[in-house]
């Protein structure tokens, strides 16, 4: 799960990692008020929070020199299609923004915790290279990036913080505040499951202090059940319509851009289902994995679903059954098609348990399903039907 | 031979009277894998299906030489099962479970990996020695026993292989579902490097998708060390980065782990790399019949291949 910067920071406050004072707003009046009377000063950063990075380049991050440049630019910001190289060309609409207290930065570094699934332990990240996308540092200067591997039994160690804190050029008082840090973010990673924290930048400011000027943070899915506080940070604003629609319903979910609706049982099936409608020359519209019990409603709501999206033409429908019995689930997808009155091609193949019976009824029945009798098949049939 | 499981798998079912347990625990049976426990706590002293039930694993190791576990707990508790199996002197352990926390995984396997006990999975279908064990979820008919051991990151796409494999008049040594998980016990080496001292296992299938870098690390241990065919595929090329595609480990982070990266890699250790999912049996039988007509030996393949017709 992905959630806000200003939710990550206030994460990091009650760990005791060091972040700008702010508050999140919803309006240019809410930004002046807080301006204002929380954070004083006479510089202020307007920040708009959106699950996705690059922000600044978007124009969604701005400085304000002036309480009314606070209204102006916040007022600018809220409601304003962001795109950034994350986004998609289609963008994010701003709905809350977070305004903070103006830093006097001195230098910047970068820092990461993530898994390194290779090695199976968790792994801290830490850069000079701060404040720009580590993923360029990573691909062009990859020296630049210094990891330490945390074992599992032992967390992190002391001296592991203090030779990154060494690495990055800290010395005396700073060092100190630098280990703190390192030692406090690696807390926070841990004891909220978290499956990345990223600080870039952290940052040295002209008064010599260590913070956190931006938190990424993003949590393992399968924790979520015992993090509640962290659960309740989920912004459904920020995910898609219908793919929070789908998990109502436990379906597996992913709107893509192409014509070819798609409903799987299996998340390895459903991409390779993908993969085999671009090789068959149309472009999947979404990946759709109903799992392990696709019965009668599991498909009529997978039907529902699929073709909310308007663009998709054809739909493949790739049924592997092994526990699933492909009869019930042909009949589920007879009787949906009935009572939808779907009326664009259907490719139908289901392979495995009671398949044969599953091929029977969906020839006997009236409709015009396209009956593919192996994987191979139903492509060509997916290519056939487009070209029509 | 096989790999993993075959006649002397003498099984413990851990969460036994639950319902995915007791299900597949029939399943099992009925496949002809010989369940000789069950393990549920606080239920010990009573049977399921005629199969003595235990409190604890440990128990069953004793009283009833299981040597092998297959764990159904709910995901809140897989970790510790996973442990509690380990310590008790299980030698396989294969964990169907979906969903356990990363941060339990990344202490159990660090905890167990130089220990005597392989763990496959979580998240995964299990594994089948056709004609001789199914300790897995999979449906056991659609598979045949033969010389091809497969591989594979996901569940269906296994069974998808599967049928592949059997259509084109091959069988299976050994299949196995390693699990969609970004920690897993056994990864794609551990499993290959089996399949290549298995004398019965002439072939390999192995299927991948995006995220990590197991399957480019697999592929640099088949360049060094591995003589048999191995085909491969890997799910996944139609999928937008940043975008967790169902399994948890299926995520293209940061650019890395994309489909075209390791299928590039694959095909430079001598992987043969199919680029359509359907084309994975047709495929294995010509790497087959191309090595066994290089050493004179005759093919496998008893049935006669003819394409596919409606």
């Amino acid at each position: 799960m992905k959630i806000h910067e200003y939710q990550g920071k206030e994460i990091l406050r009650k760990f005791n990692v060091p972040v700008p004072r702010g508050g999140v707003v919803f309006s240019g009046e809410e930004a002046v008020k807080i301006a204002k009377e929380e954070l004083g000063g006479d510089i202020w950063v307007v920040k708009a929070q959106i699950h996705a990075g690059g922000r600044g380049k978007g124009g969604g991050v701005k400085v304000a020199k002036s309480l009314h440049e606070v209204w102006e630019f916040a007022s600018q910001i809220i409601g304003m299609n962001l795109v950034t190289h994350q986004t998609g060309p289609e963008g994010n609409v701003v709905k809350r923004l977070l305004i903070e207290e103006g830093i006097n930065i001195d230098n910047e570094f970068y820092i990461g915790i993530t898994l390194d699934r290779a090695q199976s332990k968790n792994v801290m990240m830490v850069s000079t290279e701060g404040g720009i996308e580590i993923e360029k540092v990573a691909a062009e200067t990859p020296e630049k990036i210094i990891k330490e591997i945390i074992e599992p039994e032992l967390g992190m160690q002391p001296y592991q913080a203090r030779k990154l804190a060494f690495v990055l050029g800290f010395e005396g008082d700073q060092h100190k505040k630098a280990v703190k840090f390192l030692m406090a973010l690696y807390n926070v990673y841990e004891k909220t499951d978290a499956s990345l924290v990223e600080i870039n930048p952290l940052v040295v400011t002209k008064e010599g202090d260590i913070i956190a000027l931006d938190a990424k943070m993003n949590f393992d899915d399968n924790a979520l059940y015992r993090l509640k506080d962290i659960a309740e940070y989920r912004d459904l604003d920020e995910e898609d319509a219908l793919e929070v629609e789908a998990s109502k319903y436990n379906l597996n979910y992913i709107k893509l851009d192409g014509n070819v609706g798609c409903m799987v049982n299996g998340a390895g099936l459903a991409m390779a289902t993908m993969d085999i409608i671009k090789l068959a020359g149309g472009e999947p519209a979404n990946f759709l994995d109903v799992g392990g019990g696709a019965d009668k409603d599991t498909v009529a709501n997978g039907f529902k679903i699929i073709l909310s999206d308007a663009n998709v033409k054809a739909i493949l429908i790739n049924i592997f059954g092994g526990i699933v019995r492909c009869d019930r689930v042909a009949q589920g997808v007879i009787d949906a098609t009935k009572w939808m009155h779907v009326n664009i091609p259907i490719v139908v193949r289901l392979e495995g348990t009671n398949a044969k019976e599953a091929r029977v009824l969906l020839n006997e029945s009236e409709l015009n399903f396209e009956v593919a009798s192996s994987f191979k098949d139903a492509a060509e049939k997916v290519t056939a039907v487009l070209k029509n | 031979m096989s790999i993993l499981v075959d006649k002397k798998t003498r099984l413990v079912v851990q969460g036994i009277t639950g319902s995915e347990g007791s299900f597949h625990t029939i399943q099992m049976v009925e496949y002809g894998t010989k369940v000789v426990a069950g393990v549920t706590p606080g239920k010990g002293g009573t049977k399921f299906e005629g199969i003595p039930i235990y409190n604890t694993v440990e128990e069953t190791v004793i009283n009833q030489k299981a040597n092998t576990s297959i764990i159904f707990v709910p995901p809140a508790f897989a970790a510790d099962a996973i442990l509690e199996a380990s310590n008790a002197g299980i030698k396989v352990i294969i964990c169907v479970t979906e969903g356990i926390p990363t941060s339990d995984m990344i202490k159990v396997y660090n905890s167990i990996k130089n220990k005597e006990v392989v763990l496959v999975g979580p998240n995964c279908p299990g594994a089948i020695s056709p004609g001789k064990a199914k300790v897995g979820i999979m449906p056991g008919f659609i598979h045949k026993k033969g010389t091809i051991g497969i591989v594979s990151r996901s569940g269906t796409l296994t069974y998808e292989a599967v049928k592949q494999i059997v259509d084109v008049g091959l069988g299976q040594s050994t299949a196995v579902g390693i699990g969609g998980d970004p920690i897993i016990g056994s990864k794609f080496t551990d499993i290959i490097k089996m399949f290549s001292e298995d004398p019965d296992t002439e072939g390999v299938v192995m299927i991948g998708e995006i995220g990590g870098t197991a399957e480019e690390e697999a592929a640099a241990f088949i360049k060094k060390n591995v003589s048999k065919p191995v085909v491969g595929f890997i799910a996944g090329r139609t999928a937008p980065p940043g975008r967790r595609m169902g399994h948890a480990g299926a995520i293209i982070a940061g650019g890395k782990g994309t489909a075209v990266e390791k299928m590039a890699v694959m095909k430079k250790a001598g992987i043969k790399v199919v680029e359509s999912p359907a084309d994975i049996g047709i495929t294995m039988l010509k790497s087959l019949e191309k090595v066994q007509k290089k050493s004179g030996i005759k093919t496998a393949s008893k049935k006669k291949v003819t394409t596919k017709k409606k």
